[in-house]
């Protein structure tokens, strides 16, 4: 039997939650548990971790488009059958690992993985750049200002010798959101890509009653530019919102709230790069993001402009950084005047903060360093 | 379905990293529907904006979240994506898979769904990427009753929880993140399943500071792996990486070449509290003056390792910046013991607490960070009945603007105008 549409109700199962997670781990694994003693990266994308048992568990990390189909699927099930006891794991930037508990079989994998072409990719572990998390742009998304699968094949083909290398100051991680809500949640990343857009929204005075609560179109408006109005719908009054695009800083709150203030727009949108931010709390604090580029076009398929921008940022760290040292630690240290002149991007009144708390920006001492910025001032 | 050209698409074939493209054209042989997922696609590429519609709920008896429904704007030129609702599979905790279950759920999908699929979703979930409505609750079904297991989480709800790989292949893990996060996957079923939040909450559990599931940047409720002893220290190891032995960082550095390792330089002189020094051949730290950020155990991992009495900081209310700025995590209970042994009890405490508060006081699409921000520090303190310490804070206020209660200033608020003027002429 399966579901009867003619019984919705019966038989069904509910709040089953996942299978649990040690049915699902490999047995080198399994049997060493809380029991790791310490790691290594013999080479990039290989660690091996060594447990107080004496097993080693040879882990290999290869890289994934995170959009991938059940054919690929099915591909790295096989692979996993063969060399790893039918197991294997996603990381949380969207690698796959294969686990094997010698390092012969680790051997043959490694060989097996090169025969497939470009489809598995091995790095992705120490001072790399690491696969770029993303999320779904113009493949599954309604509020999208960009592509996402797009954008990050180009740019990890343009950065694809440090995903298999280990030669960066430290590891560099890139993500990309295709809009302010930002599933992607760029705003703690070294590098992130951003689908910004640049047009108010529309209103579709035809649709709005039918399609929203009009009060809660008003409240979703961060600014207050969104108000209630009156206009003609085929010589009839309908109430619908205006909104004082001049208050508008382009979030997108509203569309996401009501589906008649669309604001997608081909000129409009496209990607702005923040760089800076990290999540581990390891020497310095977690830190945001911020904002350095406002805006690049949406140029499909390979997005120049944003891979560019992106290799030139990365590499001019690279130069330029210490060991260990984060994008954003190098930042401060060198100071952000430095950065802008390094990395030869020029600065914009759109890095300053004008939105809430934005003072805590804003420089309030009489230290700072000459750069070719304060050239009016001292040439 | 037929086969649209992809002149924009093809270019993305290009190049070594992994293609989607070349995948879903892979794919598209014995799933047509993925050519019309490459047609909508390219015409995006073409006209440099989305084609899906915004929205249409949509999902299974019962639950209120687990499917995101979707429907394109073309249908008529790409029939095979006219629904394209995405399904969110609760993965398991440390994202590993036995090679069975997954062709299982890829069995699942090829029966019911487009081909293709996210491995992850960005708070966790496995995503299987577009089916039409109809195929809904027969998917369910067979996901439950074939493969017994469930949909994650979406909208105002607690959304599926995720963590570190723990313990299962990491020393640094401070507790277990794969038990406490199964077992408060299953504890809160129906919350995570029955929207009844102000909006999105989502739990993450790190091993260790380094967070490597962001916990303190993405979650609501961040629970991050700590210790409260001291740092273990193996002198001999250290001795090993001083002579150059082991090489620092696990290797993590050595396709440059750095020179050789400078414990001083890299270790003690990058110490954030600068608490450790060399005595004579031996490492000293000052553990009364460490804040745990991992760095030295990050480059001496076979010398130096966290604590023995270890537990965790519970951080609250990060977000994304939508609306009023991005937020991470405030750190609100320094230490707090993580063990089975007592479910979890003392954890569910503090997550329930918050619970109870914010879904009184949260107003409509408000995150637990911004009703803190609203209401201020100290009073979600009280909330929380922890006593404000000076580790809340990075620094003391600036402003002299105390809100006083009435209660803490002797002899109340009320007074009498007239007693005051007869002492005091206007």
């Amino acid at each position: 039997m399966g579901y009867d549409p003619n019984n919705p109700m019966e038989g069904r199962i509910t709040d089953l939650g996942p299978h649990k997670y040690d049915t699902m781990l490999p047995p080198i694994i399994k049997n060493n548990k809380g029991k790791w003693l310490y790691h290594e990266i013999p080479e990039p994308g290989i660690l091996i971790h060594t447990s107080s048992t004496g097993d080693k568990c040879y882990t290999v990390r290869v890289g994934s488009p995170r959009l991938i189909s059940i054919e690929h699927i099915r591909e790295i099930c096989d692979i996993a059958d063969k060399y790893c006891e039918g197991y294997l794991r996603f990381t949380t930037r969207n690698n796959i690992e294969f686990m094997c508990d010698s390092e012969d079989k680790m051997r043959a994998l490694i060989d097996d993985l090169k025969s497939r072409g470009n489809k598995f990719p091995i790095g992705g572990t120490g001072a790399c750049v690491t696969n770029i998390v993303h999320t779904q742009g113009w493949v599954h998304c309604h509020t999208p200002a960009t592509d996402a699968s797009g954008p990050v094949k180009a740019v990890m083909d343009e950065l694809f010798e440090y995903f298999g290398s280990m030669k960066l100051p430290a590891q560099v991680r890139i993500a990309l959101a295709c809009c302010l809500n930002m599933c992607g949640a760029v705003h703690a990343s070294d590098i992130a890509l951003l689908g910004v857009h640049r047009k108010p929204p529309m209103i579709d005075h035809e649709r709005i009653t039918g399609v929203c609560e009009i009060p809660l179109a008003i409240a979703a408006c961060p600014l207050g530019a969104v108000k209630p109005a009156k206009a003609e719908v085929n010589g009839e009054e309908v109430k619908t919102v205006k909104v004082n695009a001049e208050r508008c800083m382009f979030c997108g709150n509203c569309y996401t709230m009501c589906p008649a203030m669309p604001l997608a727009d081909p000129e409009g949108d496209g990607i702005a790069i923040l760089v800076g931010g990290k999540v581990s709390n390891a020497k310095s604090a977690p830190k945001f993001s911020k904002l350095v580029i406002p805006f690049l076009p949406n140029n499909p398929p390979r997005w120049p402009e944003v891979t560019d921008a992106v290799k030139n940022i990365l590499e001019t760290y690279a130069k330029d950084a210490r060991k260990y040292e984060r994008v954003g630690e190098w930042a401060e240290r060198i100071g952000w005047e430095k950065f802008f002149e390094k990395c030869g991007i020029p600065f914009t009144e759109k890095s300053i903060d004008d939105y809430r708390l934005a003072y805590d920006t804003w420089r309030t001492t009489a230290q700072f360093k000459y750069t070719s910025a304060t050239d009016a001032y001292t040439k | 379905m037929a086969k649209h050209d992809t002149p924009l698409l093809d270019e993305l074939e290009k190049g070594p990293w992994p293609s989607f493209v070349t995948d879903m054209k892979r794919q598209a042989e014995t799933k047509p529907e993925c050519w019309d997922i490459l047609g909508q696609l390219e015409l995006s590429y073409e006209d440099k904006i989305t084609h899906w519609k915004h929205g249409g709920i949509v999902g299974v008896f019962g639950y209120g979240g687990g499917i995101v429904g979707r429907y394109s704007d073309v249908p008529d030129r790409f029939p095979g994506v006219e629904h394209f609702h995405t399904v969110r599979v609760n993965q398991p905790s440390g994202l590993y898979y036995s090679t069975e279950n997954l062709r299982g759920l890829m069995d699942l999908w090829e029966k019911y769904g487009s081909g293709m699929t996210n491995m992850h979703g960005s708070t966790g979930d496995m995503v299987l990427l577009g089916t039409r409505t109809e195929n809904l609750e027969p998917l369910f079904w067979d996901l439950t009753h074939d493969l017994g297991q469930d949909l994650g989480g979406s909208g105002s709800n607690l959304r599926t929880p995720s963590c570190c790989l723990g313990e299962s292949r990491c020393q640094w893990a401070c507790y277990d993140t794969q038990e406490i996060c199964h077992h408060l996957t299953l504890h809160y079923q129906d919350e995570i399943h029955r929207p009844a939040f102000p909006y999105k909450f989502k739990f993450k559990f790190s091993g260790c500071p380094n967070d490597c599931v962001a916990a303190i940047a993405r979650s609501d409720f961040a629970v991050i792996g700590t210790w409260k002893d001291e740092i273990q220290i193996d002198q001999a190891m250290v001795k090993e990486y001083m002579a150059g032995n082991i090489p620092s960082n696990a290797g993590a550095h050595s396709g440059r070449d750095w020179g050789p390792f400078d414990i001083q330089k890299e270790v003690i002189d990058l110490c954030p509290t600068e608490c450790m020094w060399m005595e004579g051949d031996e490492l000293k730290i000052d553990n009364a003056e460490c804040t745990r950020c991992m760095h030295c155990i990050n480059v001496m991992p076979r010398a130096l390792a966290p604590g023995k009495e270890r537990g965790a900081t519970i951080c609250i209310g990060a977000k994304a910046p939508i609306l009023d700025g991005a937020q991470f995590a405030t750190m609100i209970i320094p230490f707090i013991e993580i063990s089975a042994d007592n479910e979890f009890e003392n954890v569910i405490d503090v997550i329930e607490k918050i619970w109870d508060w914010w879904m009184e006081v949260g107003k409509n699409r408000e995150r637990v960070g911004e009703t803190m921000q609203r209401v201020g520090l100290p009073t979600f303190l009280s909330v929380m009945e922890v006593d404000p310490i000076p580790q809340h804070v990075k620094e003391p206020r600036s402003n002299p603007y105390v809100f006083w209660k009435e209660e803490e200033v002797p002899g109340g608020w009320e007074r009498d105008i007239v007693e005051f003027r007869k002492r005091h002429a206007a």
